[in-house]
């Protein structure tokens, strides 16, 4: 008897304990493991781009996506400080940054698909990595000069300092040239106003901040200067973290000027030259973000696709009924064609072949594809949106018209000039789901669990 | 003791996150168009061979892996975590689908021999066939001394002192060198591969062999019969008392 006892001992003392299931609730919410493949012999990947994606997504699902809940429901990131530091050993914060002030030197299609890789985990996240390390420090690369890439930009890469952008104010957003903060010269340059909406304001060690050199000027984008600003010289502080409706995580705050002293060795770029650094550093900063948008569509499609082909209503899968599958085709087609618009771009930047247009073009596209997709994710999942309470409940009244469209004529010719396209993109789609739905329910909730032994990889759940 | 040279092999198989979805000729499951990775447990060999490496105990770290052409991504993964040189041995398609322990145990002594390497690290077992058979079988055909389940290895004297994880405990050996060490959870975590080591990996060499090249037969005595989901999960039971409890599984024969 004393024996067995010490046996059940062992054994439930073992490392080979399961953790216990959670409930069947949270089955659509903990789908954060299981990622759908994606096809980068059609995206024109080179296989050190590929292994690239794969090492980060890798990265990302054992840091990140555990956390990126928590993340968006308390609008904070914690840990921020030390993911940053891991990312900057990846290499994948200054991934433009050229190998001799510490960063990889490699290009913006690279760049982009690490955007989108964080963006399909968290798309708060993402933006902070955009504003960290395409608006801060491309804007460094690009225009610095010898002393100041040899100041901040090997630090910014290896994650010790976070970087941020400020053009915007409280009055000034599209039109960014009428911004009201002044730069006064005396030894240094007295800056006075404010900025607002800046993305890592709050976290920001280096940030790179344009301001009115000559308020007069005429025309008045001639009377910009671009900055950089350190955290903690006097006169500079940031008021609290904005409680935003999305993005939340991506620490964004109002800046604060009030005679704060900048040298003058921190001008980027040259006085008054400061627009030309804002509008080409845009160009580049929209390139980038683009990565936000296909990041959330592939991450709309890992959710929904696999829930597609579980849940049931009348009899079958929802995912057999066939505007459910013109909705998979929609959703699949519309990445795919937005990631060949923004990886061409990316790689025509990348021959030195840079235009506005296009930079311009990928972002719009990009975005507006992702809204689109977005919004058919929500109503796949019906009353089981992967997002917490309140926000569905704000997103209800979208998902409550849109299924009201059902017998509608719009819908009608949908489906019909969709129907040969129908066939041939969600037929594969759902062939490969088939077992997915033989697969029993402990097998789904026991692989689909977020949660692993302390201290143990993910992979060894099962060991 | 730097002179020491390591032969790591890696296994590509179907990624752990993947839902596994049974051929419906159930002659298998289904791997086209499906994500694959390097084992976990193959990692964790590179992992310890790159820190032999860096800790100079071990002076080159050679990567292996017997398959399809796309092997060599995974063996590229393996130069991206730091090991020198790669050498895929490939075997077609159709043929890597019957390849099982004792054919690759077959190949990976050849090579060992071949290149004259002084320790073979793998994982323990691969994540799709659990078979837990090679490090082992080479150790045999090499007549090498193997520490399994090595959750620490560490080079003492001139031996090569491994701790394994074993069901009573730990326990500690000493092997000669040259040795195989099969590679467990707790060893070590792997790294990723940075993407500064991703473009240097580029420039690695890889070798391409044929099995034939090595003298190697791969056939297998063993053929698969077919390959099943496992049984539905049927509801459980609730009883109120012990005396229940008892009374139904004497029921059913299990006591």
């Amino acid at each position: 008897m004393a024996s067995a006892i010490q046996q059940l001992g062992r054994r439930v003392a073992s490392w080979r304990l399961r953790p216990s299931l959670p409930p069947l609730a949270g089955l659509a919410s903990q789908r954060a493991h299981s990622l759908l493949p994606v096809d980068d012999a059609i995206n024109g990947l080179s296989e050190e781009q590929k292994q690239l994606r794969q090492t980060v997504a890798k990265f990302l699902q054992e840091h990140l996506a555990p956390k990126a809940q928590e993340i968006d429901h308390s609008n904070e990131f914690k840990n921020l400080r030390e993911f940053w530091k891991q990312l900057g050993n990846l290499g994948v914060l200054g991934i433009t940054v050229p190998v001799q002030y510490g960063g990889s030197g490699l290009g913006y299609l690279e760049h982009v698909l690490v955007m989108e890789e964080i963006s399909r985990v968290s798309a708060a996240v993402g933006l902070s990595y955009g504003a960290h390390s395409n608006l801060c420090i491309n804007q460094l690369v690009r225009n610095g000069n010898e002393a100041q890439k040899e100041k901040y930009l090997a630090k910014l890469a290896s994650g010790e300092y976070i970087g941020a952008l400020a053009m915007s104010e409280p009055n000034a957003g599209s039109d960014v040239v009428s911004m009201k903060l002044k730069a006064e010269k005396k030894d240094h340059y007295i800056l006075n106003g404010n900025k607002f909406w800046i993305t890592n304001g709050p976290d920001a060690d280096v940030l790179i901040v344009y301001a009115k050199t000559d308020p007069g000027a005429v025309p008045a984008s001639r009377g910009i200067t671009a900055f950089i600003v350190e955290k903690g010289t006097p006169g500079f502080s940031t008021s609290q973290k904005l409680d935003k409706l999305g993005m939340r995580g991506s620490n964004t705050c109002e800046l604060i000027f009030e005679d704060c002293k900048v040298p003058a060795a921190n001008i980027l770029g040259h006085k008054s030259k400061g627009v030309y650094v804002l509008m080409s550093g845009l160009d580049l900063e929209r390139l980038v973000l683009a990565g936000g948008p296909l990041g959330i569509m592939q991450a709309v499609l890992d959710h929904t696709i696999p829930y597609l082909h579980v849940r049931e209503a009348f009899g079958q899968k929802i995912g057999h009924f066939q505007l459910m599958q013109g909705k998979m085709a929609d959703m699949y087609t519309r990445l795919m064609a937005c990631r060949q618009y923004v990886y061409n771009v990316a790689k025509a930047c990348d021959d030195g072949h840079c235009t506005p247009k296009d930079c311009a073009g990928v972002i719009l596209y990009a975005a507006e594809c992702a809204t689109q997709v977005a919004l058919d994710g929500i109503q796949c999942f019906g009353e089981w949106p992967p997002l917490p309470r309140p926000r569905a409940a704000l997103l209800g009244p979208v998902a409550a018209s849109e299924r009201g469209f059902f017998p509608t004529p719009h819908s009608v010719l949908k489906l019909g000039t969709a129907e040969l396209h129908l066939e041939a993109l969600s037929a594969p789609v759902t062939e490969e789901m088939k077992s997915e739905e033989k697969t029993t329910r402990g097998h789904q909730l026991l692989l689909h669990s977020a949660t692993s032994l302390p201290g143990l990889p993910t992979w060894s759940r099962r060991y | 003791m730097a002179e020491l040279r390591a032969l790591v092999a890696v296994k590509r198989v179907i990624d752990y996150a993947v839902k596994i979805r049974v051929k419906p000729d159930r002659t298998g499951v289904v791997t086209d168009g499906v994500k694959h990775s390097m084992n976990p447990f193959c990692e964790i060999a590179v992992e310890e061979a790159v820190r032999l490496k860096e800790k100079k105990l071990v002076k080159e770290v050679i990567a292996v892996s017997c398959g399809p052409a796309q092997c060599q991504e995974t063996i590229r993964t393996a130069l991206a975590m730091g090991a020198d040189r790669g050498i895929h041995v490939e075997v077609p398609a159709a043929e890597a689908e019957r390849l099982g322990p004792l054919q690759v145990a077959r190949v990976l002594a050849k090579l060992a021999e071949k290149e004259k390497v002084d320790l073979l690290l793998l994982g323990k077992q691969a994540i799709d066939d659990d078979c837990n058979q090679t490090g082992q079988m080479v150790a045999g055909f090499l007549d090498w001394p193997q520490g399994t389940f090595a959750s620490q290895v560490t080079v003492e004297g001139g031996k090569l002192k491994v701790e394994r994880e074993i069901d009573g405990g730990l326990e500690t050996l000493h092997l000669k060198l040259p040795a195989v060490v099969t590679a467990d959870l707790r060893l070590n975590e792997p790294r990723y591969a940075t993407l500064p080591n991703i473009m240097k990996a580029k420039k690695k060499k890889m070798e391409v062999i044929k099995a034939g090249d090595l003298g190697v037969d791969l056939t297998s005595k063993i053929s698969v019969v077919s390959v099943e989901d496992p049984p539905q999960r049927t509801a459980g039971v609730k009883v109120e008392t012990t005396e229940d409890l008892v009374a139904k599984l004497r029921e059913i024969g299990r006591i």
